[in-house]
């Protein structure tokens, strides 16, 4: 098992230099000037050109790239061109926040949605079931931030119970902190939810119709014993490989959730970076996040293995 | 537990919640503190190296000027005490108050003062200028420092003074030697507060604290200038891209000063009693567009003439603000609206508001082939985005074709600066807004240089000399009737076109007093009850 856990992180080294190389092309190649933005509307081209030169951006494709990736060997992820900021901080700054909104976002949407998804697929085909499935088809189409809106007017607004925005750090205290996280959450969360409602109802009931199940009833087991100790765990392994496929949902959701929310976090920053063509910042982040998700699923793939027993690496 | 018994537990629980207010939003908490969302980003901290707006505002906080301009626009000493003119007008000798400090204890000396301005003449249009006749800028004493020119230049001190970005901000001379074209990696000032560098969340938020070394000036403060008092002890402000989230904020409370809503907001915040709403700017804003003189059509001056003729300033300006006809004006000027130098000379074309047969006459006379023109319209600016669909219209009615780039502000950026042909990654006409102080005078406004070397590199002989003849004015009867011929050269070659004038808002929660109307947000004045 520690064999494979190894093999798989040294797995990312290769899908990192790949991704490095495709996104560092893909900048490279984008249209967009940071040298133009950072002169401003009154500047002339010449001091462009200037401002460029001293950014290095007038170096060729190969110049860029070797120094870059010397840099990122060295664990240096380079020096913000707007900000002067070392890379790694600004990324280290924003991590929080970020963390913090997915975290809170995948606890609701689990702790919602299975129960949720478990319920459907016993009570299929009643009007619970359909309720379910019709809100989970709202949740997929309402865009997040059309619900970020609503809930902010509603709950931030209209009955001030909850902030409209912003991100308090966890170390000023828990219930400051959550109560920042619980709108952006919900308006995250909802496409989630509906994601792991819908795979958990259709593989609860492949599950549920198992010979197995029929034993456990006639062995005489309550319900919830045979819903959740036999029928769930059986379902599990779908259900988790969707959860690990969400969080790039939640990593893309981010972004539009910390925009309503004005949020600090990684989201923002990309956008950010993205908008001002600060390509070391667009770089370090889109490692980042690859990392991260090389990272979820080999989470997933060793929770398999505590799910089902038969799975061994 | 049974489903009664749960729903009378939310119902508990909702009831709770809605009496005791799980979260009463702050009414912005603390009346010592003032959050602020500016009107773009803060990523970066250096007013030389990058002249934004919004980093120029930032600045005003951490930095100050030797000289400034009042509500009156009257240039008014700030950090120095007195000045010097030799009867030449070659020698210019300044003496510093005294007391001032910086924020890391340390004395403002003249040194600072010397190191600041070579930096900032080495960014600025007319510090540019002044450097073609410098001679010697040098220390005297600690106190003391001079300008030697090698010919006068009455407009030396206006140019330390102006608001139009980059202002002259004094700095240490450790930061002000660093290349104008890198940035400073301290932000040490002697303004009236200090940048909390660990708060810094560039996108995010920056904060600023009271700098209690601060040496105030005993007059009034008036803008730049007088005794710029803070009543906070700490700013902050807030970067929120989106304007609802900024509209929502100021609603709950969350925000005090909300520095630029969007129109299409406004009513909403006018309805709510504890908002207050007036016009941010009164020297508001200007639309433009740019011809690239390189080649055709727009190298031809019959056909920028047409484009002159066939532009409804109307048009441009209510697809920006909307039906509120209070908030716009006809500008058929280079110069802002309430400017001493603000003249129409040479107008008629613009003035004829939309004259497609002139236009189609201008269009034949110049020997428009019906090439597409490369318009570049930035999508993710509001004002650009509007007038850029104002321009595609325009320019079909009077027989033109065009290839409209909607693209985003960086991408326009980078290519306009681009000398390739327009079908090859060039271009022919963007579109651009200025802040209406920068165009106060031929100080702030770049645009107007025809010297080739600014977007699109006009090229027009006559206006170097009309603009130096500014420059060189001894009195502002003279500095105003030089201000005609530069509109009627301007006018004539259709240097660019103006769009129009239009004001902007700023809305503040009704609990903060002192906020008033300027080119820069300004926080001596503002108070908390």
């Amino acid at each position: 098992m520690l064999g494979y856990i190894l093999r798989r992180i040294l797995s990312t080294i290769p899908v990192a230099v790949f991704v490095a190389l495709f996104v560092f092309s893909l900048l490279y190649i984008a249209p967009g000037d940071p040298a133009a933005v950072i002169a401003g509307e009154h500047a002339t081209p010449a001091d462009v050109e200037k401002i460029r030169k001293s950014l290095g951006l007038d170096q060729p494709f190969v110049v860029r790239f070797a120094e870059w990736s010397s840099k990122i060997v060295q664990g240096d992820l380079g020096t913000s061109i707007f900000t002067g900021l070392p890379v790694s901080k600004l990324i280290l700054q924003r991590m929080e926040p970020t963390i913090s909104v997915m975290l809170v976002t995948l606890l609701l949407a689990v702790s919602v949605a299975v129960p949720l998804g478990v319920v459907a697929a016993w009570t299929a085909g009643s009007w619970f079931d359909r309720t379910i499935m019709g809100f989970a088809v709202l949740g997929f189409s309402v865009p997040v931030f059309v619900v970020g809106y609503l809930l902010a007017y509603v709950f931030g607004l209209q009955l001030y119970w909850l902030p409209v925005q912003g991100y308090t750090s966890l170390a000023k205290g828990f219930w400051p902190w959550f109560e920042s996280l619980i709108l952006p959450s919900i308006a995250l969360g909802l496409v989630y939810i509906a994601l792991i409602a819908r795979i958990t109802r259709a593989t609860m009931l492949e599950v549920l119709s198992q010979d197995y199940i029929r034993t456990a009833r006639a062995k005489g087991l309550g319900e919830r014993a045979v819903l959740f100790l036999h029928a769930l765990k059986n379902a599990a392994v779908p259900i988790v490989t969707v959860i690990g496929i969400g969080v790039a949902l939640l990593i893309g959701g981010t972004v539009v959730t910390e925009s309503v929310f004005a949020i600090p976090g990684l989201g923002r920053l990309t956008i950010d970076a993205i908008l001002q063509r600060d390509y070391p910042v667009i770089q370090g982040i889109v490692l980042v996040f690859s990392f991260v998700y090389v990272l979820v699923n080999l989470a997933v793939d060793l929770v398999y293995t505590l799910l089902d027993p038969r799975i061994r690496y | 537990m049974d489903r009664r018994t749960v729903i009378k537990g939310l119902a508990a629980a909702g009831g709770v919640a809605a009496t005791t207010r799980l979260s009463a939003p702050a009414l912005a908490q603390n009346a010592k503190v003032l959050k602020f969302v500016p009107q773009s980003n803060l990523s970066n901290f250096d007013p030389i190296w990058g002249t934004q707006y919004v980093v120029r505002n930032a600045s005003n906080l951490v930095w100050d000027t030797l000289y400034g301009t009042d509500a009156n626009l009257k240039i008014q000493r700030q950090m120095v005490e007195s000045e010097e003119i030799s009867a030449d007008g070659l020698t210019y000798t300044f003496k510093l108050r005294p007391g001032l400090k910086f924020h890391d204890g340390a004395p403002v000396l003249a040194r600072d003062c010397v190191a600041s301005i070579d930096r900032w003449s080495q960014r600025d249009a007319m510090g540019k200028v002044i450097r073609t006749i410098q001679e010697e800028l040098s220390v005297v004493d600690d106190k003391t420092f001079k300008w030697v020119l090698s010919k006068p230049f009455p407009k030396l001190i206006e140019g330390l003074a102006k608001i139009a970005t980059p202002c002259c901000f004094i700095m240490p001379e450790r930061m002000a030697k660093t290349s104008p074209f890198k940035q400073i990696t301290e932000y040490v000032g002697s303004g009236p507060m200090k940048f909390v560098t660990s708060d810094f969340r560039p996108g995010a938020l920056a904060a600023f604290e009271k700098f209690d070394g601060y040496v105030p000036r005993s007059e009034p403060a008036s803008w730049q200038t007088g005794g710029k008092v803070v009543h906070f002890d700490r700013v902050e402000w807030l970067i929120m891209s989106d304007p609802a989230t900024a509209s929502a904020a100021l609603q709950s409370g969350e925000v005090d000063w909300w520095e630029t809503p969007l129109p299409d907001l406004v009513p909403l915040l006018k309805r709510n009693p504890n908002i207050k709403v007036d016009i941010g700017d009164p020297f508001g804003h200007v639309g433009a567009f740019r011809f690239n003189y390189l080649y055709p059509p727009f190298n031809n001056v019959k056909i920028r003439q047409a484009i002159q003729a066939a532009t409804s300033q109307q048009d441009y300006m209510q697809a920006i603000v909307g039906t509120e006809d209070a908030l716009w004006k006809p500008m058929a000027s280079f110069f802002t609206p309430g400017s001493p130098y603000y003249n129409e000379e040479g107008a008629e074309r613009l003035k004829a508001n939309s004259d497609y047969t002139l236009a189609k006459k201008l269009l034949e006379e110049g020997g428009y082939d019906g090439s597409p023109v490369t318009c570049l319209v930035a999508q993710d600016q509001a004002p650009m985005k509007a007038m850029g669909e104002i321009t595609a219209d325009m320019l079909k009615k009077i027989g033109m074709n065009i290839d409209f780039v909607a693209t985003d502000w960086g991408t326009v950026g980078k290519r306009r600066a681009s000398r390739n042909k327009p079908g090859e990654g060039g271009w022919n006409m963007f579109h651009t807004w200025m802040a209406g102080v920068t165009t106060l005078s031929p100080i702030g406004n770049s645009a107007i240089n025809a010297n080739k070397s600014g977007w699109g590199w006009p090229d027009i002989p006559e206006m170097g000399p009309a603009l130096q003849s500014w420059y060189d004015a001894k009195s502002e009867a003279e500095g105003i009737a030089t201000a005609k011929t530069i509109n009627k050269i301007g006018m004539d070659n259709a240097v660019y076109v103006p769009t129009g004038f239009w004001l902007g808002y700023q809305a503040w929660r009704s609990n903060v007093t002192g906020i008033t109307q300027g080119p820069c947000p300004w926080f001596w004045g503002p108070k908390k009850a």
